[in-house]
């Protein structure tokens, strides 16, 4: 690899931050304009790439990606004014007479990481709110998604404004040489692992983060539901996403002794109905990323502990880094599916005897990024709103609500921290500054030294609102 | 239009009443979701450890306390021990008073702020200098804890030329704004003043006068003011005075009382810029003027140093304040007053940059102590096909006609029309 001057690259982007060109309305609308240009007119190369780096069917690659950040971009279009503008808030009786208002403006250089599932709209998404805000941004697209990532450096370059937007590909090398920059903002997408990497290079700059990282989203079904749907629903957010490698992808299954049975036949059927009887020839699946997954995969099923625990699939194809749709039944709580995300097509079902008891399951772990029950009964939706806590819940879905621009989308305790999406977007690289407008006019002295009991009692009267007190407070004043 | 797959096929119904008169819980969804109701709940974090600082012992310690009570958390509270009577009265009293098995208060130094550190917390919020700041984020990070950092910065004062009678008031504001704040030992405390060369020796004289109805003339005689709140403290500060450069700039005060921890109120006049008094925080009684060629430079000056936890700006002129605002960055922007800010709970108090960054104060103290859950809900009626797969060019025209909410084409999708429809995306 070329020797990467980050230092240089961060000295030319704080110049064009600090002659403001970012800042305007027009640029930033440029800006996302090119944006939608880039996902629109070049639809079918980024369908491409994502079919080399991940044999990404080309329904998921528009509906998972391009249709999501077209979306993204049309809504900071659209909405940009309004979020650009100041926020008037309330005064109270302790600054009488003045006004105030919150003002948006850019944090400056900013950074966003991203990850190789979503090579496409992990990388672009917050971009969009980053540009939105008017900083210059950076951003590095996974190795790992090489084809993604040589597309997005291209048509970006030419695109977007290069002095204020670059893309810098490259691997850990260049990742380092990044972090180690001064950052406004590092908006970083991937595993706790790197994220705690990340935090460290960040806390020596006192760098503010977005950590938007993944967990095991658990996904609970009760008896009395529509099982065909929800067993679809199921799919299409396990295997229906990039192959179960998403960080929102149900990662595995709670249900009844009693209604794991149907459960896992309704599974089955639909699944057969979606991919074949031979799913390792489906076009509608995605791969596994690379071998370095597919064996860490590998090791997931061969792992002692749940031998004679897989119900269906299992089947692999190492040649084409396929790994069958794959259910599992009730695998110990310490095998190694159970301890780390699996992000793949490995669905581990455990049972219980009372629905309840799934949500001391789920407490038992880190909080997830998601979570999802399939119920049709009231208190159990409530109490699972309620008492679970996750990055985002979906009731009777999957994954959808990432797809909701009112719903910020993030994680909490391992699962990550900040969020985006919509206006969320915008403000995770926004600083709200506070304004206070004051007039000269209506000086009170009781603020001033010298402390007199008098003033004293005034002020103590101000401050708790007590107009009678004011009154006795300045009468005595004026004794 | 809304689609709904029976046994024979497929079903339209047309209900635009509903679609137009019922609004989505938050704002409109494309057509695949529908029918969603989509919410966030606020939820605690869990538990929470509080590190206040030493000049607002009380307030910055039980401040941000009363965010994570009200957001549902339980607290450790460390109080600083460079305040230690407060430090004990926090500690003794609130226990007896709140429910101590969600709220500890742990008093120490370092030792204890360490094995806190060493912990695994759902949010840590730090008041205090950027240089704890770092060490706490650093801990953070192996946990990944999230964090508030209130730190601080010099926060410059910007005095434009002014009537007389609004001068005076801008001068009692400014000598309240430094020394009336613990002895200018406070995070959004007037850190030094920019002003228009012609106007430096007024200002001095003013201020003079004022310091003394306030204070008092000299020591001894000094009253209403805070003392030093350590040796370690005291030297420092005083250490700014040691550059004979910056002791020869001293126009106004300059001596202290070592044994009372006491320093006068000092104003130097153009101390050399490279100088520790111009390029640290100075957290103490000694106020730098600064004199410019013109106000507007003010702006440059600011902006060559780390983003300030505030700005403060005494002027009347509207392009020079619109402008200061456009062109400046702080944790925010007083017009005509100092410190103020604090206490107006609608607006977020914090930093940006090196000043820090998270906020708190009214709302902000819940928010920052809360996580804000997105809960999306759906019904299982009202399937759609095309988002299975197998699939197929249909399905794929579907989803992108559904995704643009492009009604017709959908209808002449459905009716076999797709030929005539084509349209290029």
């Amino acid at each position: 690899m070329a020797f990467f001057d980050a230092a240089a690259m961060m000295k030319g982007l704080r110049g064009t931050y600090a002659s403001g060109r970012t800042r305007s309305y027009e640029w930033r609308v440029s800006q996302l304009k090119a944006l939608l240009k880039l996902a629109s007119f070049h639809e079918k190369e980024i369908v491409d790439a994502l079919r080399s780096d991940l044999s990404k069917p080309e329904l998921e690659s528009f509906l998972q990606e391009i249709a999501l950040l077209k979306e993204s971009c049309g809504l900071a279009l659209k909405e940009l004014h309004r979020w650009m503008a100041p926020e008037k808030v309330k005064t109270m009786m302790t600054t009488f007479p003045s006004s105030a208002e919150i003002v948006p403006e850019p944090l400056g250089v900013v950074l966003v990481i991203s990850a190789w599932n979503y090579p496409f709209l992990l990388s672009l998404d917050p971009v969009i709110g980053a540009i939105a805000a008017g900083n210059a941004v950076v951003l590095k697209p996974s190795e790992i998604a090489p084809a993604t990532s040589s597309v997005l450096a291209k048509l970006l370059g030419q695109y977007m404004d290069c002095s204020a937007v670059k893309v810098v590909e490259g691997a850990i090398p260049e990742t380092t040489a990044l972090l180690e920059q001064k950052w406004d903002k590092i908006f970083y997408t991937g595993n706790g692992k790197v994220g705690r990497i990340v935090s460290a290079a960040a806390a020596k700059h006192l760098t503010p983060l977005v950590l938007e990282l993944g967990g095991k989203s658990p996904v609970i079904v009760d008896s009395n539901v529509d099982l065909k749907v929800a067993a679809r629903r199921i799919i299409a957010g396990k295997w229906g996403c990039n192959n179960g490698q998403a960080c929102v992808s149900p990662d595995y299954a709670i249900t009844t002794k009693e209604f794991a049975p149907d459960l896992i036949d309704t599974l089955r059927s639909e699944l057969e109905k979606f991919y074949g009887k031979d799913p390792l020839k489906s076009n509608d699946l995605s791969r596994i990323v690379n071998s370095n997954h597919f064996n860490r995969l590998s090791k997931l099923l061969d792992d002692d502990k749940i031998s004679g625990k897989i119900i269906h699939g299992g089947q692999k194809d190492i040649a084409n880094l396929k790994i069958a749709p794959t259910i599992l039944l009730d695998v110990p709580g310490d095998s190694l599916i159970m301890e780390e995300e699996i992000f793949g097509p490995l669905l581990p079902i455990l049972t219980v005897n009372n629905v309840e008891d799934s949500f001391n399951i789920i407490k038992s772990k880190d909080k997830p990024l998601a979570a999802y029950l399939f119920t049709n009964n009231k208190k159990l939706k409530e109490n699972f709103i309620s008492n679970i806590s996750a990055g985002g819940l979906v009731v009777n879905d999957t994954t959808m609500h990432l797809a909701v621009p009112t719903l910020p989308f993030g994680g909490v305790g391992e699962s990550g921290m900040g969020a985006y999406h919509g206006k969320f977007s915008f403000d995770a690289f926004s600083h709200k500054k506070a304004v206070l407008l004051r007039s000269f006019a209506g000086d009170l002295s009781s603020r001033y030294p010298p402390y007199t009991p008098k003033k004293l009692n005034l002020l103590k009267a101000l401050v708790n609102g007590s107009l009678l007190g004011i009154l006795r407070a300045l009468l005595g004043w004026h004794d | 239009m809304i689609f709904c797959k029976t046994k024979g096929g497929w079903t339209i119904h047309l209900d635009f009443l509903q679609l137009l008169t019922t609004p989505f819980k938050q704002g409109q969804m494309p057509l695949l979701f529908f029918p969603a109701r989509a919410e966030v709940l606020p939820e605690p974090l869990g538990l929470v450890l509080v590190l206040a600082s030493w000049n607002f012992p009380i307030s910055l310690a039980l401040d941000p306390v009363i965010g994570a009570i009200s957001a549902g958390n339980t607290v450790v509270l460390k109080p600083s021990e460079l305040s230690p009577a407060s430090s004990s009265f926090l500690a003794n009293t609130i226990p007896r008073y709140l429910d101590s098995a969600a709220l500890k208060v742990i008093e120490g130094g370092h030792d204890a702020a360490e094995q806190l550190l060493q912990q695994k917390w759902d949010k840590i919020f730090f008041t205090g200098s950027s240089r704890v700041g770092r060490i706490i984020m650093a801990a953070a990070a192996n946990h990944l804890t999230p964090v508030t950092l209130e730190l601080g910065g010099k926060c410059p004062t910007i005095l434009d030329s002014l009537s007389i009678s609004d001068l005076e008031v801008a001068i009692k504001r400014i000598v309240g704004g430094k020394w009336g704040l613990c002895s200018g030992q406070a995070c959004i405390g007037i850190d030094y003043v920019l002003v228009e060369e012609k106007f430096a020796s007024i200002l001095v004289e003013l201020l003079k006068k004022c310091i003394k109805a306030f204070f008092g003339d000299s020591m001894p005689n000094l009253k209403n003011l805070c003392r030093i709140v350590s040796k370690s403290h005291f030297d420092r500060v005083s250490n700014l005075l040691g550059d004979p450069r910056v002791a020869a700039s001293i126009v106004h005060g300059g001596s202290w009382d070592e044994q009372n921890l006491m320093i006068e109120p000092t104003i130097l006049l153009d101390p050399p810029l490279d100088a520790d008094i111009m390029s640290e925080e100075i957290f103490g009684p000694l106020l730098p003027i600064i004199t410019l060629n013109k106000i507007e430079e003010s702006i440059e000056f600011i902006n060559l140093r780390p983003k300030p936890l505030a700005i403060y700006a005494f002027t009347k002129n509207e392009r020079f304040k619109k402008k200061l605002l456009s062109e400046t960055s702080s944790g925010s922007i007083t017009f005509n007053d100092a410190v103020v800010q604090f206490v107006a709970d609608s607006l977020p108090f914090g930093g940006v940059g090196q000043s820090g960054f998270g906020r708190y104060h009214g709302k902000y103290s819940f928010d920052t102590f809360s996580h804000e859950k997105a809960v999306l809900q759906r019904s299982f009626y009202l399937e759609l096909e095309p988002r299975y797969p197998p699939w197929n060019d249909f399905k794929l025209d579907f989803i992108k006609l559904a995704y643009k909410f492009d009604y017709l084409g959908l209808l002449l999708l459905l009716s076999g029309l797709r030929r005539i429809f084509k349209r290029s995306n």
